[in-house]
């Protein structure tokens, strides 16, 4: 039973990094750009469930607050940060600008919330599931978190394609002057995909914390590498790719503390990602990019 | 008065001029060519046109209201549609998809059910297509998919980019063959073309320009006859 049940745990874990993924290969796939800030959004959210839960706030009014949080925080990133130099001469200028938006988003955090560790209550109350006579158990919150990311996945596969929005994402994704000429707001759809990212680094926050139930400024930064390795892993700027990018990197890295070391499992992951770009260098659900013309 | 009045046009790119006081006016109901050589401009004064470059100087008068600060995005509703150079078309959305997208500014379903079938009356190719991938199609037809994706907004006004460039002599006819078709169908056309020969032929009145000037203008069929013009635009 120990292998299906470090599978679960892989699952699990593989979810939160998925739901993470999603926003940095959505917001890479539109605006064409890698938020490295998106991993400290996460951490930001987490900190608003903690102090809106101890204040005594209903733990779900909590969650609804952070991702409102994040929402504002993301767009407002976007706005005051990336969008002045979306036409710069230099992609290298926003990307920059992003690693210090993160180191920006720590220290306010280390500021405001102090370097400690603050444990994070457990507040999602779902019993665990005993299966095989109860030699295989399946926690509560594994199954709230692999459920979210199931509902998250097909939620944003049902809007980008069967929504006006959605496809205005797509439009723009491709070639932002022709969808602009399409009568498309080029700004504004770039602006609705940072919200909707960071809303998911929101649900990730929560999701995360409640598995390793601590927050420290540096929460988010670890799970948002390993995020951005899983959009890539999968192949960045796609939906079914990030998920299963995400989910693949949780078991891989489950399994590699497990069965191997839990020193190495880290490297094992990055490994795992180089292998794989040697291979296929656009992911697994990566598009070639040759077209005919 | 005219449709669309252009007035001393001035537009930079950085530090290099690329209009110097482009001026001309196209009728309802005309086909209007702009010709020239590569680099005379005639890209950029559609760019300028349709809001995708801000002017420096000058005012662009669309059926009688100030375009000239309008954003790319707020012009179709205005009435005009792009047909950029080079296609553009969305290629890993099908064709339909693409189609719909040119009526996006649209509400009302029952008129784009109807503007969808006129398309597919006037393009029966991309009828037959629709489920396919934009990418996936040949160049021809890209560029019907494009107009058709342009005409999908209801436009007063079409203006088409380059629309024979890189395609073959029966592509050409048959896309000469569909601007003049849209042009019977009762909506302008703003034509730029380096096929000057086959512009000149299908237009009612041209335009010549120069380095961002215009340097001459007037009914294209007596261009078409003009000594200068023919040694310079029609290989002649």
């Amino acid at each position: 039973m120990g292998f299906l049940s470090y599978l679960i745990n892989g699952i699990s874990l593989g979810s939160v990094y998925a739901i993470i993924a999603l926003g940095y290969t959505m917001v890479y796939g539109i605006a064409k750009m890698l938020n490295f800030a998106h991993g400290d959004v996460i951490m930001i959210g987490a900190y608003v469930v903690l102090t809106a839960i101890t204040g005594g706030i209903n733990p779900l009014v909590a969650v609804l607050i952070s991702m409102v949080v994040c929402t504002v925080l993301g767009m407002t990133i976007e706005k005051v940060a990336y969008k002045p130099l979306r036409n710069a001469a230099s992609p290298l200028a926003v990307l920059i600008t992003a690693i210090g938006i993160s180191y920006l988003l720590q220290n306010i955090a280390l500021i405001v919330f102090g370097a400690a560790p603050k444990s994070f209550p457990d507040f999602i109350k779902v019993p665990a599931l005993k299966l095989a006579g109860g030699e295989l158990v399946i926690s509560g919150v594994a199954m709230v978190t692999i459920g979210a990311c199931v509902v998250i996945v097909v939620a944003l596969t049902f809007f980008v394609n069967r929504t006006k929005q959605g496809r205005a994402m797509k439009a723009v994704s491709e070639d932002k002057g022709a969808a602009q000429l399409m009568g498309i707001n080029v700004n504004a759809t770039i602006s609705l995909t940072f919200a909707i990212g960071s809303a998911l680094a929101a649900i990730a926050g929560v999701l995360l914390c409640a598995a390793y139930p601590s927050v420290t400024p540096y929460t988010g930064a670890m799970p948002g590498i390993k995020a951005f390795t899983a959009a890539v892993f999968g192949g960045i700027g796609s939906i079914p790719g990030a998920m299963i990018g995400g989910i693949l990197l949780g078991v891989i890295e489950i399994f590699g503390k497990a069965y191997i070391s839990s020193q190495v499992a880290d490297a094992i992951v990055f490994s795992v990602l180089i292998i794989v770009l040697l291979v296929k260098p656009t992911g697994l659900f990566g598009k070639n990019i040759q077209e005919k013309v | 008065m005219a449709m669309l009045e252009v007035k001393d046009l001035d537009v930079y790119y950085g530090v290099i001029q690329a209009l110097k006081g482009a001026t001309f006016e196209v009728d309802k109901g005309e086909i209007v060519a702009l010709i020239g050589a590569n680099g005379a401009g005639k890209t950029t004064i559609l760019h300028t046109v349709t809001g995708l470059i801000p002017p420096k100087r000058g005012e662009i008068i669309f059926e009688g209201k100030d375009i000239t600060k309008i954003p790319a995005h707020r012009i179709v509703e205005r009435g005009i549609a792009h047909v950029p150079e080079g296609r553009r078309v969305f290629a890993d959305l099908n064709v339909y998809e693409n189609l719909k997208m040119g009526a996006y500014t649209r509400k009302d379903k029952h008129e784009i059910a109807e503007s969808l079938e006129s398309v597919y009356e006037r393009f029966p190719r991309l009828k037959e297509r629709l489920t396919q991938r934009a990418g996936t199609l040949s160049g021809g037809e890209q560029q019907m998919l494009a107009m058709g994706r342009a005409l999908m907004s209801k436009p007063k006004m079409i203006v088409m980019d380059e629309p024979s460039m890189g395609l073959s002599p029966i592509f050409v006819n048959e896309i000469f063959k569909i601007i003049e078709d849209v042009k019977a169908a009762g909506t302008t056309v703003l034509l730029v073309e380096q096929n000057a020969k086959k512009a000149l032929s299908i237009a009612d009145r041209a335009y010549v320009l120069e380095t961002g000037s215009v340097v001459m203008s007037g009914k294209a069929d007596q261009l078409l006859n003009d000594d200068g013009i023919k040694k310079a635009y029609l290989g002649e």
